[in-house]
This record gives structure tokens, sequence and C-alpha cells, in this order.
């Protein structure tokens, strides 16, 4: 059994289209979990000295060196109080847009949705700064919704695409058997469109919720100092060059975010997403 | 019997014309539907008798004349204000309710109270063979139960008139012939009006009082069933209801229908003379296709009667008289 450990005779017996599969797959397992794991190593190290390979000695410093940092609290509310005013709004705000896009075939439809994806095409910074400089003749700068709006802007392509898809699953016949039964239009799509998008809505929810958490480059520009947030606070402590105290924070970010994915693991697949980029 | 009960229409369609905005359409529409009358709009898909029925539910604006209900014009109202229930040929339960929900949707709308609500549901369960169903979501259901479900929810509303859009097409011919059969028991027991829209000729042939035969949005012919088969007004209708041979004459075209005609072995003294094509026994019936001259003449026999038959055999075709055409007159209709 060990023998196919051996990278020849693995060839010779599995022949070459399945060799490579396994080659891709080990590359893609070490990309993917040898930063975490390496990223666990890290959060903690007490000692950990170059050039070793592993570090001389484990313990939860760090962990409380970070716990107790008095930012470290407010950061987290921050994150949070931000995370969910910014999903709340882009649900109030982008989903009457999917809706209409999903039902009205107007001439340039095509071009609205795409034009979503263009504030993630442009290189952020660039984007951020000329925000920055609008946002100072608004009197925007370092408020709370100044900083929410950098957020919807990044979020603004999930919240408008993926419900645009699930509301042109919702068949209409469905629409018009409630009207049909007495039922007036908002009440039809409370009661029927609604609850029928659901699992799309909540697929473009928690990408907005956990985009929102992640934002930092344009938190950084447009609310720093009045607001910390937690991916912020990451990049003040990564400047003081603390690589352990750096790892212990991503993985308390990381821990929300896997929660929510866990929570909520019935709606995120390939296939709500995948109903989401389907331009009809 | 029907027109007698109610001389004033229940409901009725006045000069109406609804055009969309590339110019197809239906134009200039006239139709009286009475109380306790199934009428049936037939024709083949793009005919216009989905958006006259949708017209009347309320889904679709009328560009101009009227629609009125008990005397009352429903044009301007839109679907929920309407006194109509449609039922639709698929995805007609909201699926993320149990049936029991789907039922209850409209009657919580008009504020009835909810024992009131629980005891019609729990009548109506039982007049559409369902009781018990109460709990189960639509895709625990079969296509005909849905269908049943839906028809119920319509019923619920006590509507004015029942619009009912292919409701049978997507079912299996078995469950759909059931259903026929429970929705004329179901019509007679309540006396409802009902406007039918249906491409199936045999569907129409079997449900309605009425058929209004369509063709590129205009009635080629409006009448009983059996005057539709039996005295086709046009050409088109003549070519639409049932099988219907067209015999081309010296004075035009003899339409008749293949039971008309009766086959006799050898060269008889029948009108036409032929040779057998195809034998095709159809279960009950026979279906002899002869070859006269240039076409083939399409007849049913009994099946007592074919035996002494076979193909090639050189017989004589005879018959009453059909129904005459114009030779110019196109298949296509009046359009």
């Amino acid at each position: 059994m060990f023998s196919l450990l051996n990278p020849r005779k693995h060839y010779l017996a599995v022949g070459r289209k399945k060799f490579f599969d396994f080659l891709m797959l080990a590359v893609f397992l070490l990309f993917f979990y040898g930063p975490l794991s390496n990223l666990l190593m890290l959060a903690f190290a007490e000692l950990y000295n170059y050039p070793d390979l592993i570090p001389a000695k484990f313990g939860f410093r760090w962990w409380q060196f970070v716990l107790t940092q008095k930012t470290m609290i407010s950061a987290v509310w921050q994150s949070f109080i931000f995370a969910l005013t910014t999903t709340a709004l882009s649900l109030f705000i982008c989903l009457p847009a999917a809706y209409g896009l999903a039902r009205y075939k107007f001439p340039g439809r095509r071009l609205v949705m795409f034009s979503f994806m263009l504030t993630n095409a442009f290189p952020k910074i660039g984007l951020y700064t000329s925000i920055g400089i609008m946002y100072y003749k608004l009197g925007l700068m370092g408020t709370f919704l100044g900083v929410v709006i950098i957020h919807m802007i990044n979020t603004m392509m999930f919240m408008v695409w993926i419900p645009t898809g699930s509301f042109s699953n919702v068949h209409r016949q469905q629409e018009e058997a409630a009207r049909d039964v007495g039922a007036g239009p908002f009440r039809t799509f409370i009661k029927v469109t609604l609850p029928l998008a659901m699992p799309g809505i909540a697929v473009a929810s928690i990408y907005t919720f956990l985009g929102s958490m992640d934002e930092a480059q344009g938190t950084l520009l447009v609310g720093v100092p009045q607001f910390q947030t937690m991916p912020v606070m990451m990049y003040t402590i990564i400047a003081d060059y603390n690589v352990m105290a750096a790892a212990v924070y991503a993985l308390m970010m990381i821990i929300p975010t896997v929660i929510l994915l866990i929570l909520l693991r019935r709606y995120v697949g390939p296939d709500a997403i995948a109903s989401g980029f389907k331009l009809k | 019997m029907v027109k007698e009960q109610a001389l004033d229409p229940k409901l009725r369609i006045i000069d109406m014309t609804k055009l969309y905005d590339n110019g197809d359409g239906v134009r200039n529409i006239n139709l009286d539907v009475y109380q306790g009358e199934i009428v049936t709009m037939l024709g083949p898909s793009g005919c216009g008798k989905t958006t006259i029925l949708r017209t009347i539910a309320g889904f679709l604006d009328i560009t101009s004349g009227d629609i009125t209900i008990n005397g009352q014009s429903i044009a301007m109202l839109p679907p929920e204000k309407r006194p109509t229930a449609m039922v639709f040929q698929s995805y007609n339960l909201w699926p993320h309710m149990p049936v029991y929900e789907n039922l209850a949707f409209g009657l919580k709308l008009r504020k009835i109270p909810k024992n009131e609500i629980a005891a019609r549901i729990d009548e109506m369960l039982n007049l559409v063979s369902m009781a018990g169903s109460e709990k189960k979501y639509p895709a625990q259901m079969s296509g005909g139960q849905q269908q049943r479900i839906a028809i119920a929810r319509s019923l619920l509303l006590q509507p004015e008139v029942l619009l009912m859009d292919e409701p049978f097409s997507a079912l299996d011919a078995k469950i759909r012939g059931q259903m026929r059969e429970e929705l004329m028991r179901i019509q007679t027991q309540l006396g409802i009006t009902v406007v039918f829209v249906t491409h199936d000729q045999e569907e129409a042939m079997a449900i309605s009082h009425r058929i209004v035969v369509m063709n590129k949005g205009v009635f080629e012919q409006v009448g009983s069933p059996t005057e539709v088969y039996d005295k086709p007004g046009t050409r088109y209708v003549a070519d639409f209801i049932g099988e219907m041979n067209f015999i081309k004459t010296d004075d035009g075209i003899e339409a008749v229908r293949p039971e008309n005609i009766s086959i006799l072995k050898g060269e008889g003294r029948g009108r036409l003379q032929g040779k057998v094509r195809t034998i095709m026994v159809l279960g009950h019936f026979v279906e002899i296709n002869v070859q006269v001259g240039d076409q083939v003449i399409k007849t049913f026999v009994q099946r007592d009667k074919y035996q002494q038959l076979g193909i090639g055999d050189t017989v004589s075709l005879d018959y009453t008289a059909g129904r005459m055409f114009q030779h110019n007159e196109s298949i296509g209709g009046k359009v």
C-alpha cells in the first residue's frame, strides 16, 4: 500500500491522467491548507526564532496579548455593527433593484447588470482615493455612513446579481395566482416572491456580511481614526511586525465566518451561487 | 336550458381589443357567457385564446372595449379586485406553503373567521376528493392532485366566473380524462360559470356547453359541441374539430367525416372508386384509408365489418352529402 507513495510506482499504477489529477490535488491542498496550518502554528507560538522550523515554545501568550488590548472589544463590536448595517442597507436598496432587473426586460438591462461588476474590476485603492476626495467635499470623511457606503460598494454585485437570479426563478404564475386570490402587489411580494427567492437572498446576505467583516482598505482610508474595525486593527498590528499577534487576530476573524457558513451551509452551495450569475 | 335560467349574461366581453406592442393580439371580441355555462376557447397556440382569458382575469390591460360581470365593468380593476378566479396550467400552488395555507391564503385576506376558514376548506377538500391532504406540500403531490388543490383554491373564493387556462394539459392522458370528468361533476354540483381555454379539441368537445373556435385572433365559430362538429361554419373549423375528409368535386370542396363514409367491396355504385391503402385497428373501430385518384380518403368502420377487406382491394365509397366549401377558401380561415 505504501509503495504508491513512490511517485514512479504511483504513476505506473494509476496511469497518467489519474497521476496528474492526484498531483493537482496535492498542490491545491498545499496551497489551501499550508498557510492556514502555518497560521495556526504561529497563533499558538510563544517563542519562535528564525531560522527554526517549529516554534521553540507553544502557549497562549499572544492570545492574552490580543484579548487584553483595549481597542480589541470595540473593534469586534464595530466590525459586527458595520457588517449588520451594510447587510441591512444593501438588502433594502438592492432587493427592489434585483426584482426590477429580474422582471422587466428593459433595453440596457445587461449593461446595468454588468456595471455592478465594474467596481470590482477597478483597482480598489484608486477607486477609494477618488471616493475619498468626494467624501471630503460631502463631509462624509470619518463618518459611520461613509464607511457603510464604502462597504456597500464592494458587496453590491453579490446583492444584485444573486437575488436577480433567484427572483427570475420565481414563476410569474405563482405571483399571478396570489394576485388572483386577492393579494395586492406588495403583499404578493412579501408572501410569495420573497419567501421563494429566500435561498438566493440568504446567500447574498452572507457574502455581504462576510465581505463587510473583511473590508480593510476602504475603512482604513475613510474611517480611521474614528472607526477601527477588526481588519483595520490587523493592518496596524502587521505594521508593527508582530507576526504572532497578527496570527491570533486572523484566527479570531475566521471564527464568525466559519460559524456563519456552518449555520447556513444549506444555502451556500455552488448551485445557489451559480444561479445568481446566470444572465438571462 | 342553460340560457333560459338567466337572460342577462354573467360575463360580457364587448368589442374588446387587446394589442401587444408587436401588433399581435385580438381585435373586436364580443362574447356573452351565461350563468352555469362552461364556455371553451379552442384553438392552436398563438390564436389569442389565452390573451382573452388573461384580460378577463386582469393580468392584461385591454386596449379598447369593455368586460363586464353581472353588468359591472371590471376592465379597470386589478386582478385582486376582480370576482374571477384562475386555474393555471402549471406552477399553480405556492411551493413554500402546505395545502391548508395555500387554500386559506385568499380567505384570510377576506378577513373570514378562522373556524369558518377551516370548515370551508374541509368541505372543499371533500368536494375535490383530496380530504386529509392539508399538511402536504405541493412537491409531495402528483400533478393531478396539485391541480385538484388549485381548483379547490379557486372555488373557495366563490368566484363569479372560474377561469381555466389549459389546466389539464400538463397531465397524463388518463389523469386528464379523470380530471375532465371531475370538473364536470363539480361544475354541475355548484352551477358555477366557467371559461375554459384549451388547444385540445377532444377536451373542448367533452366538457363544454359552448365552444368558441379561434384562429389567429378571430372567432371562427361559436356553438355547442354538436353544432361545431356537425355544422362547421368555416373550412378551418371543419379541419380543426375532429377528423375530416376534404373531397374535391366539380362544385367545390366537400367536407365529409370518416364515420359518414360507407365502404363496399368491389366496384359498386358508390360515388367514388378506389383501392385500400392501409387498415388500422384503433380499438372499437377500424380506420381504413382509401386511395381515390390523387387523394387519400379516411373512413371509420365498425370492427365486425372490415374483415372481408384487404390491402389493395378495389372498393367503392358512398356518403351522404357533406358541407360544401369554395375551392378558394383557405384552410387558414377568414384572416
